[in-house]
């Protein structure tokens, strides 16, 4: 009877997930704190010995197979030349990747923006620059400038294909640990992630996991395979796909609000309908997009932040809440937890604008031009309006007893018509905290992960 | 092999003559990067950035184009492009207006060349020759 544990070392939580493999079943999850800075295998070791207690019984496992995005996760720079196309296409692929993009930089670096890059402790740099045949100078300036400073953490090139040999020679001269790859965006607006995509993976296994303290756990798991979001995209991607003859949902949206972020996740095409004219770079089939000033936690203040004075007022007088002070409260104690019922309205406040705000930056926009033909439609990013579900994952979410209220926020409930945000989607809810693990089992057994999620995800009525 | 950015400026979609400016181009021995109807002024300049283009070659056909094309020259100039070659052509403005003044008005504006109504592209490979070098 060969069981699997799956294990999730996040950033707060250790968390994992033991399933039966012949009876198809999840026999239980557990959680307990992650313990990166002193050792990170007592966290592991706690969450054990409690995952036991609630299956009754000490078992065997096959396989340990694990996702991590502690310490601070994958941390890259993605760098480009313009703004809206290789800037962008470099930021999409860390994304993809699972990373947390901490910097992004556009044209010439400055000696200020390469030790940001230094200080701020980037694992990997993504470089890109110009499309195939392009601009050369301003990705061998950036390469030649990254190497004086002495860079010695992984690049990646991914730029325009007619500098690659000047760089090879760049990352040589220097004793940089450069890796080549194809150009992310070969041409105008379209996107190449697939090899970059790769190269940050292998890095992230050969390297970034030894530095993040996890190699020390090594000897009791087998191996640590993605970072956690990657292995979120990955389950993402095989719920709406489907499996052989396991059927998916269709398209979907997917929102994790976290402490630090909120990351959304859309799988489905840019657009199904044929009146429109698409703007802009490609839209990948699965998208991620992070918003790290959007979170319950560290990243409170910058909810407050966007708010009007007004809005401010109007909170603190309704609800009799200073609410700047309670974000800031938040802010300096991460671990806080609701404990009672004006905390919890807080947090499902704060929930309900991370879902509302993150939508409005991953959802497409849409405008009408008038023809005599009729209306034709110019659209920019993706077309969520159909989606058939969307799905909440992330402590706050999953503890909220106003769940619903929460996903609500994703659709268009101030019917703006240029946002093209969910119209009638189902919502369903990640209860047992068992996507990033289904991630991983998809890598061994799709169907299997698959049918679990399907049983597992709660259907909010 | 040289690069031209074409596309069609505005809130314009007659796509017709695009499609066929993409064709004789690329048939004359031209990289063409061509970003379509429906296209900003920031969506060429982008494009010639990263492209690493030689001319940007702006149509318009609905009437719009002095609106459309204003400005365009500064911001080139902005982002680095002050050599960039600017053509425009197409029905740039609405209706029969007396040429000579509507070409007058886009030189001021910085275009390279500037191309009456029922200009085909055929006739302008010349002057592209000519100012390209190849
Ligand atoms: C088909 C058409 C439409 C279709 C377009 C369908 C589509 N998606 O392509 C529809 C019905 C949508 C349409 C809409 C409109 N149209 Co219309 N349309 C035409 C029509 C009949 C043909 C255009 C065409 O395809 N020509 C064939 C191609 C091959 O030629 P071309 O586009 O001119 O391009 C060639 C040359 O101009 C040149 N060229 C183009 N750009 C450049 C650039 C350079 C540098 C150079 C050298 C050469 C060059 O090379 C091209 C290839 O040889 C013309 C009339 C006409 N006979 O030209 C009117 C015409 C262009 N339309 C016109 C108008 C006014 C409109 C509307 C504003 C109507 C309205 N009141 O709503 C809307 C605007 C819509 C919008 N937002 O863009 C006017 C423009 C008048 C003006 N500029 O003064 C025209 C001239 C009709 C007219 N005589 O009034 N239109």
């Amino acid at each position: 009877m060969p069981n699997y544990l799956l294990v999730d070392f996040g950033s707060t939580f250790t968390k994992l997930c033991s399933v039966d493999i012949d009876a198809e079943k999840i026999l239980g999850t557990s959680a307990h704190y992650t313990t990166v800075s002193e050792d990170i295998s007592i966290g592991y070791n706690k969450a054990l010995n409690l995952l036991y207690d609630k299956i009754g019984k000490k078992i065997e496992f096959d396989q340990v197979i694990a996702c991590s995005s502690a310490a601070g996760g994958l941390k890259m720079a993605a760098i480009g030349l313009v703004e809206e196309l290789t800037v962008e296409a470099a930021k999409r692929v860390c994304l993809g990747a699972g990373a947390k993009v901490d910097l992004v930089f556009s044209h010439h670096l400055t000696k200020n923006e390469v030790r940001r890059i230094i200080k701020e402790d980037i694992d990997i740099i993504l470089l890109s620059g110009g499309s195939d045949g392009g601009n050369s100078e301003n990705v061998i300036f950036n390469a030649i400038l990254l190497g004086e400073m002495g860079i010695k953490i992984p690049i990646i090139y991914a730029g325009n294909k007619s500098a690659e040999d000047d760089i090879r020679d760049i990352f040589e001269k220097y004793d940089m640990d450069g890796y080549i790859c194809d150009n992310v965006m070969p041409k105008i607006n379209k996107l190449n992630p697939k090899c970059a995509r790769k190269t940050i993976r292998n890095i992230f296994l050969k390297q970034i996991i030894e530095a993040k303290g996890i190699k020390k756990i090594e000897s009791e798991i087998d191996r640590v395979i993605l970072p956690t979001p990657n292995a979120v995209l990955q389950a993402a991607k095989l719920l709406s796909e489907g499996y052989m003859e396991e059927k998916g949902l269709g398209d979907i949206v997917l929102i994790d609000i976290g402490g630090a972020t909120t990351d959304m996740y859309s799988i489905c095409y840019a657009t199904s309908r044929s009146d429109v004219i698409m703007h802009g770079l490609e839209e990948a089939f699965a998208k991620r997009t992070v918003e790290g000033d959007l979170g319950m936690r560290y990243s409170a203040p910058g909810i407050v932040k966007s708010l009007s004075e007004q809005e401010i007022a109007f909170i603190n007088k309704e609800k009799n809440i200073d609410i700047v002070k309670e974000v800031n409260e938040r802010y300096k104690n991460v671990h806080l937890l609701p404990h009672d019922e004006r905390d919890e309205f807080i947090d499902q406040f704060l929930a309900e604008m991370c879902a509302y705000r993150s939508m409005n930056r991953h959802c497409g926009r849409i405008h009408e031009v008038i023809t005599p033909m009729g209306k034709v439609f110019n659209q920019s990013g993706k077309d969520l309006t159909s989606v058939n579900y969307v799905i909440g994952t992330g402590g706050v979410v999953i503890n909220s007893k106003k769940q619903k209220e929460i996903l609500n926020q994703t659709t268009n409930i101030l019917n703006d018509q240029t946002q093209l945000r969910p119209k009638d989607p189902d919502f369903l809810v990640d209860q047992l905290y068992i996507l990033a693990p289904m991630g991983l089992l998809a890598q061994k057994d799709p169907r299997l992960a698959l049918k679990l999620m399907k049983e597992n995800l709660k259907e909010l009525k | 092999m040289k690069t031209i950015v074409i596309g069609v400026i505005g809130a314009d979609v007659h796509a017709v003559g695009n499609k066929i400016i993409d064709y004789t181009l690329v048939n004359s021995g031209y990289n063409v990067v061509n970003i379509g109807v429906l296209s900003s002024q920031e969506d060429f300049i982008n494009a010639a950035i990263e492209t690493d283009a030689d001319l940007i070659m702006v149509s318009s056909l609905y009437g719009h184009g002095e609106i459309d094309c204003r400005g365009m020259r500064e911001k080139c100039i902005e982002s680095g492009l002050e050599d960039i070659l600017l053509y425009v052509g197409g029905n740039i403005v609405v209706g029969k207006q007396e040429f000579n003044e509507v070409k007058e008005k886009f030189v001021d504006m910085g275009f390279d060349r500037v191309y009456p109504p029922g200009t085909s592209i055929d006739n302008a490979l010349e002057d592209i020759k000519e100012d390209l070098g190849e």
